[in-house]
C-alpha cells in the first residue's frame, strides 16, 4: 500500500516539475523584457533540476542526485548570471520587434505542443512509464526553443532560445533513460557553457562594431 | 604502446596548445611596455613559432600513418582504450586530418606575416590563432577516434567553439556576422544531433544487448533497436551532423564562415572539418541500415544529396566572390559524399573515402591560394581579379590546377572517386538520382571554369585602378609595376598538395586496398 502512495506522489511531483518546466518556456514567448526572459530561463533550470531530483529520489540514485545539484548550479545560477551580466551593459533590454507577435507566438506554442505529442508516440510506446509519458514536454520545449531562435531578433533572446533547446533535450534525456553516460553529460554541459561564453563575447563585439545587438543589422553577407 | 599510439593524434596538437599558451605568456611578460618595436619583434618571433604548429601537424600525420599501419591490415583488430577507439576508418580519417593540417599550418606563418605587415593582425591575435588552430586539430582527432557517439558529439561541438573566434578574428562587421551565424546555426543544428543521440541511447537501453552509445556495440546490436524510436533518432542525427557537414537544409552558415575565416583556417574547415562531421553520418548510416533496413537512410541521404547539389549549383552560377565560390564548391562535394553514402556499397564507401582525402587536399590548396590572392589584390570579388596568370604565374597555375582537380580532371584523385561514386550509384539502383547529380555537377563545373577563367585570364587592370593602387602602394613607388612574389613558404604547401592529390589519383591498387579495408571496418565485414 505504501508503495502505491509513494508512486502516486512520485508521479504528481514529476508532473508538477514538468508542468513548471513547460510553463517557463511558454512564458518566455509571452514576455519581451530580456531580464524577465533570463529569469524565466533560470526558473526553468530549477524545474529541470527538480525533474532530475524527483527521478533520483524514485530510483534511489545518489549519482542522479549529484547531477541534479550540478544542473541546478549550471542552468539555474551560472548561465542566468552570465546572461544578466551581459545584459547589464547592453542598453535598452527589450525585444523590440519580434517577427511574430505575442498572441501568435502563444498559438504557435500550442501547435508545437501538439506536434511534440504526435511525434513522441513511438517513444512512449517503447517503454510506457510515468517518466516517458512526460517526454513530449521535453520535446515541446525543444521546439519552442527553435521558435524563439527563429523569431527573436536580439542577440540575447537568441542565446536564450538556444539554451531552451538544450534544456528540452536534457529533460528528454533524463525522462527517457535517466540521462546519457556521465562523461558525455559533463562534456555536453561544458560545451554549452563555452558556447554561451563565446556567443556572449561575440555579442559584445557586435555591439561594439555595430552599435547595437539587433541582429537585423547582420545582413552584409549574402548571395 | 597501442594506447600511446591511439592518444598521439590528440595529444600532439594538445601539446601545441600548451606550447603556444606558455610561449605567449613569457613573451608578453618580457615585452610589456616596450612599445611598437617590441610588438614587432614579438610578432616576428610568433610567426616563426608558427612552424611549431606545422611540426605538431606533421606529428599528427605521422601518428595517423602509424595507426593506419597498425589497424589497417586485413584482419587487424581495432585498438580500444577508455573512451578512444581506432579501426581502419578512424585511422584513415586521422591521416586525412594530418595531411590537410600539415598543408594549412605550413602555409600559416607566411600568411600571418603578410597580415601582420598589413596591420590586420597583432601579436596577440597571432598567438590566439596558433593556440586555437592546435585546439581545433585536437578536437577533430578526438571526434574521429571517439569510441562512442556521445564523445564524438562533444568533440564536434568543441570544434564549433574553438573555431568561432578564428572565423571572427578580423573583427570586421562581416567577420563578426559570419562568426555569429556560424555559432548559432551550428550549435542549434548539432543540438538536433544531441537529441538524436539521446533517443538512440533510449532505444539502446531497451535493446536486448544494451549496447549504450558505443559504436562497435551499436553496430553489432543494431538489429535489436526499436525501429520507431531509431527512425526519429537517425533522422535527427543525419540532419544534425549534416548541418556541420554543410549539407542542406542547414548549410547557410558555411559560405559566410568559410569566406570570412583566415585562409589556412578556411582550408582546415573546408578540407577536413566537413568530412569529420560527415564521418559521423557514415557511422550512423551503418547503424540505421542494420536497425531499419537500407531504405530509410538511403532515401534520406539521396534527398539531402540532391537538395545540397541543387543549392550549390544555383548559387555558384552567379557567384561574384571567389572565396564564396570555393565554399559553395565544398557544399557540392559534401552533397556528392552524401550520394555515395546513399549508395552505401563497399565500393561506394571506398570511393567516398578517397573523395574525402582528394577534396581535402585540393580545397586546402585553393583556399591557401585564395588567401594569397586576397592579400595581393585586396579584393575578394571575381570581377576585380583578372589576368592573374600574367602577373603571378605560379599562384595562378596552382589555383587553376586546383580548380581542375576539384572539377574532376585526371590525373587528380577526384576523377577516380567521382567516377567510383557515380558507378556505385548506378549499380545500387540510384540511377535517376545519380543522373540528376551528374547534370548538376556539369553545371557546377561550367560555372567554376567560367569564374576561374575570368580571374586568371583577361586584360590586366589599369595600373591606376582601385585594386592596383591598394596592393602596390605598400611596396613603395618604385615597385609599382612588379607584383609581389609568391613566398616559397606559401608555394611549397600548395604544390605539395596538388602533387599529393595527383599521386593519389595515379596510385591505384595500393590505395584502393587501404580504402576497402576502411570500408570493411565501417560496415563490419570481415
Amino acid at each position: 500500500m505504501t508503495a502505491t502512495v509513494t508512486d502516486t506522489t512520485y508521479v504528481q511531483l514529476l508532473d508538477l516539475a514538468c508542468g513548471a518546466f513547460l510553463l517557463a518556456a511558454v512564458l518566455v514567448l509571452a514576455r519581451r523584457e530580456l531580464t524577465v526572459i533570463v529569469r524565466l530561463f533560470a526558473l526553468q533550470g530549477v524545474a529541470l533540476a527538480g525533474i532530475v531530483a524527483v527521478i533520483a529520489g524514485h530510483d534511489g540514485s545518489a549519482e542522479l542526485g549529484a547531477l541534479a545539484a550540478g544542473i541546478l548550479a549550471l542552468r539555474a545560477v551560472l548561465l542566468p548570471w552570465l546572461l544578466l551580466r551581459a545584459l547589464a551593459g547592453a542598453g535598452p533590454a527589450r525585444e523590440t520587434r519580434p517577427l511574430v507577435n505575442v498572441a501568435a507566438s502563444l498559438l504557435a506554442a500550442a501547435a508545437l505542443t501538439m506536434i511534440a505529442y504526435a511525434v513522441s508516440g513511438p517513444l512512449v510506446e517503447l517503454a510506457p512509464s510515468p517518466a516517458t509519458h512526460a517526454v513530449p514536454v521535453g520535446l515541446t520545449v525543444v521546439l519552442i526553443g527553435f521558435f524563439v531562435l527563429v523569431t527573436r531578433r536580439r542577440a540575447m533572446s537568441q542565446v536564450v532560445g538556444f539554451l531552451l533547446v538544450d534544456n528540452g533535450i536534457t529533460a528528454s534525456a533524463f525522462l527517457t533513460t535517466a540521462g546519457v553516460p556521465l562523461l558525455v553529460e559533463l562534456g555536453v554541459s561544458l560545451d554549452v557553457l563555452f558556447a554561451v561564453l563565446v556567443l556572449q563575447i561575440l555579442a559584445t563585439r557586435i555591439r561594439a562594431t555595430f552599435g547595437d545587438a539587433d541582429l537585423d543589422e547582420l545582413q552584409e553577407l549574402r548571395d | 604502446m597501442t594506447t600511446l599510439l591511439l592518444a598521439a593524434p590528440i595529444a600532439l596538437p594538445a601539446l601545441g596548445v600548451l606550447a603556444y599558451a606558455i610561449a605567449g605568456r613569457r613573451r608578453a611578460a618580457r615585452f610589456t611596455g616596450t612599445g611598437l618595436a617590441g610588438a614587432g619583434l614579438v610578432g616576428a618571433g610568433l610567426v616563426g613559432a608558427g612552424f611549431v604548429g606545422a611540426g605538431c601537424a606533421a606529428g599528427q600525420l605521422a601518428a595517423g600513418i602509424a595507426l593506419a599501419a597498425a589497424v589497417g591490415r586485413p584482419g587487424a583488430a581495432a585498438i580500444t582504450a577508455g573512451p578512444l577507439r581506432a579501426d581502419a576508418l578512424s585511422a584513415y580519417m586521422v591521416v586525412v586530418i594530418g595531411a590537410v593540417a600539415l598543408l594549412a599550418t605550413a602555409a600559416s606563418p607566411a600568411y600571418l606575416r603578410a597580415e601582420l605587415d598589413a596591420g590586420r593582425a597583432t601579436p596577440r591575435t597571432i598567438r590566439q590563432y596558433g593556440l586555437l588552430v592546435q585546439a581545433f586539430l585536437a578536437a577533430m582527432a578526438l571526434a574521429v577516434l571517439a569510441a562512442n557517439l556521445g564523445v564524438l558529439w562533444v568533440a564536434v561541438e568543441a570544434t564549433t567553439i574553438v573555431t568561432a573566434f578564428l572565423v571572427g578574428q578580423r573583427r570586421t562587421r562581416t567577420a563578426l556576422e559570419a562568426a555569429w551565424k556560424y555559432v548559432v546555426i551550428c550549435s542549434a543544428g548539432i543540438a538536433l544531433a544531441f537529441l538524436g543521440t539521446v533517443l538512440l541511447n533510449f532505444a539502446a537501453a531497451h535493446a536486448p544487448t544494451r549496447p549504450g552509445l558505443d559504436w562497435a556495440a551499436l553496430a553489432s546490436g543494431a538489429a535489436g533497436l526499436d525501429p520507431g524510436v531509431t527512425r526519429i533518432a537517425v533522422a535527427l542525427l543525419v540532419i544534425g551532423f549534416g548541418t556541420k557537414a554543410g549539407l542542406a537544409p542547414l548549410h547557410a552558415w558555411l559560405p559566410d564562415a568559410h569566406s570570412q575565416a583566415p585562409a589556412p583556417v578556411s582550408a582546415l574547415m573546408s578540407g577536413v572539418l566537413l568530412s569529420v562531421a560527415f564521418y559521423a553520418v557514415l557511422r550512423i548510416k551503418v547503424i540505421a541500415d542494420a536497425a531499419l533496413g537500407i531504405g530509410f537512410a538511403r532515401t534520406l541521404l539521396a534527398v539531402i544529396a540532391l537538395a545540397t547539389l541543387t543549392v550549390a549549383a544555383s548559387l555558384l552560377l552567379a557567384q561574384r566572390d571567389y572565396k564564396r565560390m570555393l565554399a559553395y564548391s565544398s557544399i557540392e562535394h559534401m552533397g556528392l559524399l552524401a550520394l555515395g553514402a546513399a549508395a552505401g556499397s563497399r565500393l561506394a564507401i571506398a570511393a567516398v573515402l578517397l573523395h574525402v582525402l582528394g577534396h581535402g587536399l585540393a580545397k586546402a590548396v585553393l583556399f591557401l591560394g585564395s588567401g594569397r590572392i586576397l592579400q595581393t589584390t585586396g579584393t575578394s570579388l571575381i570581377g576585380e581579379v583578372s589576368a592573374l596568370a600574367g602577373r603571378q604565374p605560379v599562384l595562378a597555375a596552382c589555383f587553376g590546377l586546383g580548380v581542375a582537380a576539384l572539377v574532376g580532371f585526371p590525373p587528380f584523385s577526384l576523377f577516380a572517386s567521382e567516377l567510383g561514386i557515380a558507378r556505385a550509384g548506378f549499380a545500387t539502383g540510384l540511377g535517376w538520382v545519380t543522373t540528376a547529380a551528374l547534370l548538376l555537377m556539369l553545371v557546377i563545373a561550367a560555372a567554376m571554369f567560367g569564374h576561374t577563367g575570368r580571374m586568371l585570364l583577361g586584360a590586366a587592370p589599369a595600373v591606376d585602378g582601385p585594386a592596383a593602387t591598394r596592393v602596390w602602394a605598400a611596396d613603395g613607388p618604385g615597385a609599382a609595376s612588379a607584383p609581389p612574389r609568391l613566398p616559397v613558404a606559401t608555394a611549397t604547401p600548395m604544390l605539395a598538395g596538388l602533387a599529393a592529390c595527383a599521386a593519389l589519383g595515379l596510385a591505384g591498387g595500393g590505395v584502393q586496398q587501404l580504402l576497402l579495408h576502411a570500408a570493411d571496418a565501417l560496415m563490419g565485414a570481415p
